[in-house]
């Protein structure tokens, strides 16, 4: 690990700087395949050029003599994007674009135990990419909504298609988005806070 | 054209015990056949950084809880890492920031940070995560900031 002396970090640009009132942080995640858009829905609409935390993997190579071991074990390093939005004078949003394989995740402690929610970007090219993340959402109970990334040559199925397919229950939100435009992505954690908010209204009811 | 299909998964009875997340650490030779507990390119060095105790209990620390310096100086005698993120700390930073500021993986920050917080150097603000009754006025925070984008 080369590690820079300290005058050479750079830190936030003069207007990244949060105000000394910030309090309190919360997260949102967007989750999905490779290249199905995280990243540009986390910069569309942060405050701050999306920034990245590294996390690194480590397996014992296989097969392999271990008195060796040192050298036989590779190492993944596994990214992610996050993105800022300062909600008020004491409240941060942060978002995070987290890779879909569920073996990543617990790299960053409560990532998505701490989340309020997630929103699942699905690719409509590759639908089937984004099974295995909703089943996993699902079994951990992280409430979330999914959002289509509307590339231009992907197909466009009706949403009750889309539900049928992803096996959705009617109360979940499917919504389209273009994650490059800002008021697209906002719109889509809009839905995500609303439905997160009717949640809080059943359970406060029950 | 028809989609491909996917089936509907239930929540597990108990949400599994997240295993721990991985540590550069202890184990610096893998001995005891752990996956995933040893640094990146320079294990040594990682091993180093941290103090290499391999009992010391580590801070609760989130992506999103945000860090604050408690002194302008750096006091002498500390790791220049900590030093660093010192100086970023200066207004509040959140965890992710530091890691992506330092280029430093977020469990080496967690392990710096605990220290700094045993040391009194550092304030951490913890985030406020999703409860079992989620709190409405919180979301409504939320929200409200989000229409002002």
């Amino acid at each position: 690990m080369d590690f820079k002396s300290s005058d050479t970090v750079t830190g936030p640009r003069a207007g990244d700087h949060l105000p000394h009132t910030a309090q309190a942080a919360v997260k949102i995640v967007i989750v999905g395949g490779f290249g199905v858009g995280k990243t540009t829905m986390v910069g569309s609409v942060s405050e701050i050029r999306p920034l990245t935390t590294e996390e690194t993997m480590t397996q014992a190579g296989i097969g392999v003599d271990d008195d060796y071991g040192a050298e036989t074990k590779t190492a993944t390093t596994v990214a992610m994007d996050f993105g800022r939005i300062s909600l008020t004078d004491q409240l941060v949003l942060y978002l995070f674009g987290t890779p879909g394989q569920e073996r990543f995740w617990f790299l960053w402690n409560g990532l998505f135990e701490g989340a309020l929610g997630a929103v699942v970007l699905v690719d409509t090219r590759r639908l089937e990419a984004g099974f295995d993340v909703i089943g996993r959402l699902e079994e951990r109970g992280v409430p979330f909504v999914v959002a289509t990334n509307e590339f231009p040559d992907a197909p466009r199925y009706p949403v009750e298609d889309l539900r049928a397919a992803l096996d959705l229950p009617e109360e979940i939100p499917i919504v389209r988005c273009d994650a490059r435009r800002r008021a697209s992505s906002r719109d889509t954690l809009m839905t995500l806070m609303r439905f997160l908010h009717s949640l809080a209204m059943t359970s406060t009811r029950s | 054209m028809t989609p491909p299909q996917r089936r509907r998964r239930r929540p597990r009875e108990r949400p599994p015990e997240p295993p721990a997340p991985p540590s550069p650490l202890a184990h610096p030779e893998g001995s005891e056949g752990e996956e995933g507990r040893d640094g990146p390119r320079n294990p040594e060095r990682l091993y180093v950084l941290t103090g290499g105790g391999e009992d010391t209990d580590r801070a609760e620390v989130d992506l999103v809880t945000l860090v604050v310096a408690r002194a302008a100086v750096p006091p002498p005698g500390i790791q220049p890492e900590q030093t660093a993120l010192l100086r970023l700390c200066g207004t509040p930073l959140s965890v992710a920031e530091i890691s992506a500021y330092l280029h430093l993986p977020f469990s080496v920050v967690t392990v710096l940070l605990t220290e700094l917080l045993a040391a009194g150097l550092v304030r951490a603000r913890a985030p406020i995560a999703r409860q079992a009754l989620p709190d409405r006025s919180l979301l409504e925070a939320v929200m409200h900031g989000l229409q002002k984008l």
